[in-house]
């Protein structure tokens, strides 16, 4: 299926999304996308996710795995792999001055928070609560800390955070928090340019 | 027009009395040792005639040569601190005109001085520069070095320094080179090599002027480290160029071989100077390990294994620099967990006063020096220099700019770039170097000259214009930020979460191995090198830690936090180490008391510690509106009322005590020249030359009696509002209690602190 494959299809799919790669790096990832591909079957499952070895140590591995997978499904192809991706294209100058009623690109900086707040957000009611917060923070932080201690940290964090008094952390207060870390470098692969 | 609006209606008069008798003082010594000599010497003949002729017993003898080096040396350390607490005095002119520029003003005054006396002035001697003007100053960037902006900035940071440098020097020499030949200069005899010679000298952009200036005018964080960064890292390509010259010079010729050696010893210098720093790093860190029953000596270690480090490199010509700055950034993290608070508030302290000492004797000698000579003055030359530092300056990192924003995310922009270019200002170091140059060379003190008049107009004009030109272009200043959790958690998120996605495109970047080094210190450095148990702490549970720890210490201080808490307070180090377990009711109490200060505390905690005037900003109280702080002091007494009947039965204060305010303290230190009045803001003054600042204060007993002012209210003047003795006696307990936290922990000032 590899040399049906049309990278000309991707780009102006690709395109039309908002995420405007060369044709050099579409076909890098997709030889990416064929080596994790076990069962060549142009789709990837969880488990071929699973066999990265950054992935099986790093703390958020099971969540970042999950957004790749679209909402229910099992599969990813190269599209949907693609779309993730794009969150982490750095920001171009030219695109800044681009058509502002055009919908904004994946990899803006409000989009880009959006994505890490969703990974924090598992039940997808545009809050990060306590529970989702203090999940979080246990896989940061690893075994040897008591719950109480954890407990203080997330309260904490959520009374800097809350501005509207709900307990919680909104997208909003999620975006104002983090106005001062530089996030277009910070979520940004260079590769990707 | 006004002059001074000092505190004290005879101030001015009596700094002008200390000037003038310490000038005189300076005066004096210089004399009095020509004559002591002569009287020696009769003596001596004299003794061998005279034998049992009887003198009266001297009373009161006057031995100046006895004391004569330690004196003098005290004495210019003494003028020169004097001249610099009297430009604080004068409100206007540090605004306007940078120290380092009134320093070499005094320092013009002084050697006219001492011209005029009929001595000679002392010249900046390189020996002393090298060997003890300069490293405090190193060592204190370097240890604060802000890590994280330095790092996403290497790559860039390096292209400037290393290639900037190398254009700089090879432009400046080659064309200088070119404007000797023509025959109406007079310089005919000079030639290439002598020429690059000077322009490897000249091309340096120097750490101490650009930290002097820089500092000032606060510009953003980005800017700022890739100057300074640029400043520290040159010192290699410097030290190289230098030595390659300085022999190829007295040779005569340069082989295709020679400069084959050049770049394989440019190598050498600047890995071999990092080496050796991170060995001594590693070393220090180690020897902390063991100093929990010997605190007190804990800063000297920090302080010598840096100094060994420096006087290490330079003994085999390795960069210095580089070595100080590797030893600061490697030893930090884990002398950080190891020493106690108040070793690291004294680590602080001691390395801004002396960075500050140093940079003003610096600049004074400079001064100085000038009007010692000796000088050659050739028109052309000198203006040709100093329009080709210009101009090579801003050709090279225009061009660099252009090469490297093709390889970074965020692209600098044209103010970034002539801010770069605009501060690129050359300092001591220049003309140290110049001042080693053997007199063999003819054009020494030609260069001599032209160096000092390069250093004066990158000094003087833009040292003074920088300030007017970054509020013109409207740059980004630096952003005021408190440490914040939310900050802190999420940018850790973000980095696992780029190392994941680094692992799914199988891209091996920045953060993969950023993730690999962090790891490998996790699981193999950290535990040889941080003391006790502490090495398993992850780094978020860690700052958690620091943060309450410092709040409640704020609070304690401020006196919102009653006397029975204290010993609480202490023993809130969520450590692994085995502390009493206080009753979870009470934790709970703690907390919610922090967390409800958390709303109503304006305090900066610590800003970027790399400011050398400074030890926290002050100078953001001019920016909070009323309106904000009335509605926090209502929400705050919302709060405290509501604690404080939770927890009155707890208490041996009274109920009725009035709600004590946030004390925002602020502190007149150094550059800081704004002058609030009790009157406007709830602030503090400490009129003491160096109180104890921070809020890791070194010592609370000393605060105590100025406690009755802390509790100014917003409504009204409150200059010295002395309430409740009540209060005073809780505090003093208080006081007492967190610097003695009491006979359940055995271990005094274990706590560890907070890393900016």
């Amino acid at each position: 299926s590899g040399s049906n494959f049309s990278t000309i299809t991707v780009c102006r799919e690709l395109h039309e999304m908002g995420f405007h790669v060369s044709h050099s790096q579409i076909t890098r990832l997709y030889s990416r996308f064929t080596s994790l591909d076990k069962g060549e079957n142009g789709t990837l499952s969880r488990e071929d996710f699973q066999r990265i070895p950054e992935l099986a140590i790093n703390p958020l591995g099971d969540r970042i795995i999950n957004a790749f997978f679209p909402e229910g499904e099992d599969q990813v192809n190269f599209r949907g792999f693609m779309r993730t991706l794009a969150h982490f294209r750095p920001i171009e100058d030219n695109e800044k001055n681009k058509d502002p009623t055009a919908s904004e690109p994946l990899n803006s900086r409000t989009n880009k928070l959006l994505f890490a707040f969703q990974l924090y957000d598992l039940d997808r009611d545009d809050k990060i609560s306590r529970d989702e917060l203090l999940q979080v923070l246990r896989m940061m932080v690893g075994v040897n800390i008591s719950d109480e201690q954890l407990g203080s940290i997330a309260d904490r964090t959520i009374q800097e955070a809350d501005q509207n008094g709900d307990n919680s952390i909104s997208f909003n207060e999620f975006i104002k928090v983090l106005e001062k870390v530089d996030v277009e470098q910070k979520m940004s692969i260079r590769f990707l340019h | 027009m006004p002059a001074f609006s000092c505190a004290f209606p005879g101030c001015r008069r009596d700094l002008l009395v200390i000037v003038l008798v310490v000038f005189v003082g300076i005066g004096l010594p210089i004399e009095a040792s020509a004559p002591a000599y002569q009287s020696h010497g009769t003596e001596g003949s004299h003794l061998t005639n005279i034998t049992n002729t009887k003198k009266a017993f001297p009373v009161l003898a006057v031995n100046y040569e006895h004391v004569r080096k330690p004196f003098e040396i005290a004495l210019w350390i003494l003028l020169a601190l004097l001249m610099k607490l009297g430009f604080h005095l004068i409100p206007r002119l540090s605004a306007v005109v940078p120290e380092s520029c009134l320093l070499i003003v005094v320092g013009l005054l002084v050697g006219g001085l001492i011209k005029v006396i009929g001595e000679e002035p002392p010249v900046l001697d390189s020996q002393l520069f090298f060997l003890c003007l300069l490293p405090p100053i190193i060592l204190d960037a370097g240890y604060f070095l802000p890590i994280r902006p330095f790092t996403e900035n290497v790559g860039t940071i390096l292209v400037f320094a290393v290639i900037g440098t190398l254009w700089n020097a090879f432009f400046m020499g080659g064309l200088l080179y070119a404007l000797c030949q023509i025959e109406s200069v007079g310089l005919s005899g000079v030639d290439l090599l002598a020429c690059l010679l000077f322009g490897s000298i000249v091309s340096a952009v120097d750490p101490v002027a650009v930290l002097a200036v820089f500092e000032e005018i606060h510009i953003n964080e980005l800017v700022h480290i890739l100057v300074f960064g640029e400043s520290l890292l040159n010192d290699a390509v410097t030290v190289v160029l230098y030595n390659l010259f300085e022999e190829f010079s007295k040779v005569g010729t340069v082989t295709v071989l020679d400069v084959f050696l050049g770049v394989v010893c440019f190598f050498v210098v600047s890995l071999g100077g990092v080496l050796v720093g991170a060995i001594y790093g590693f070393l220090a860190a180690f020897t902390s390990r063991f100093t929990s029953h010997t605190r007190v000596i804990e800063p000297l270690f920090v302080f010598l294994y840096s100094y060994m480090a420096y006087l290490s490199s330079e003994m085999f010509h390795l960069s210095g620099i580089m070595a100080l700055i590797a030893c600061g950034v490697v030893m930090r993290p884990y002398v950080e967990a190891n020493i106690s608070h108040k070793s690291y508030t004294t680590i602080k302290y001691f390395l801004k006063m002396w960075s500050s000492v140093s940079e003003t004797l610096i600049f004074i000698f400079l001064g100085v020096s000038t009007v010692a000579g000796p000088h050659a003055w050739n028109w052309t030359f000198v203006i040709t220099t100093v329009i080709l530092c210009l101009v090579s300056r801003v050709l090279g990192v225009i061009g660099l700019t252009f090469i490297i924003n093709k390889f970074r995310i965020v692209k600098l922009t044209k103010k970034d770039q002539f801010i770069v270019a605009y501060g690129g200002l050359r300092g001591a170091i220049a003309f140290s170097l110049g001042y080693l140059l053997s007199n063999s060379h003819q054009m020494r003190n030609l260069f001599l000259t032209a160096i000092i008049t390069v250093i004066f107009f990158t000094v003087f004009v833009q040292g003074m214009t920088i300030r007017p030109l970054v509020e013109l272009l409207a740059v980004k200043k630096k952003k005021e930020s408190k440490p914040s959790i939310n900050e802190e958690i999420h940018t850790e998120f973000l980095d696992h979460l780029l190392t994941g996605v680094e692992g799914v495109c199988g891209h091996y970047g920045h953060y993969h191995w950023k993730e690999k080094l962090n790891r490998f210190n996790k699981t193999y450095v950290k535990r040889w090198l941080i003391a006790g148990e502490n090495f398993k702490e992850p780094e978020l549970i860690a700052f958690y830690r620091k943060m309450e720890l410092k709040q409640a210490i704020m609070m304690v201080e401020s006196g919102q936090l009653p006397s029975v808490l204290p010993s609480t307070i202490s023993m809130q180090n969520i450590q692994p180490r085995a502390i009493p377990r206080v009753s979870k009711k009470r934790e709970e109490e703690i907390r919610r008391i922090l967390r409800a200060n958390l709303q109503n505390n304006k305090q900066k905690m610590r800003s970027r510690s790399y400011s050398r005037h400074t030890l926290f900003d002050a100078d953001e109280e001019d920016n909070v509106s009323e309106v904000r702080l009335r509605k926090t002091k209502m929400e705050m007494e919302r709060r405290v009322s509501v604690m404080e009947r939770r927890m009155s039965h707890y208490l041996t204060v009274p109920a009725n005590r009035e709600s004590p305010r946030p004390g925002v303290r602020r502190v007149r230190f150094e550059s800081d020249n704004q002058v609030f009045s009790a009157d406007s803001f709830p602030t503090v003054h400490f009129e003491q030359p160096s109180p104890p600042s921070t809020p890791d204060a070194v010592s609370l007993e000393e605060e105590v009696p100025k406690r009755p002012s802390l509790r100014a209210d917003i409504e009204g003047p409150r200059g010295n509002a002395s309430d409740n003795h009540q209060g005073e006696l809780d505090y003093q307990r208080l006081a007492r209690c967190l610097s003695d936290p009491g006979p359940n922990k055995d271990k005094e000032d274990d706590d560890p602190f907070m890393s900016c």
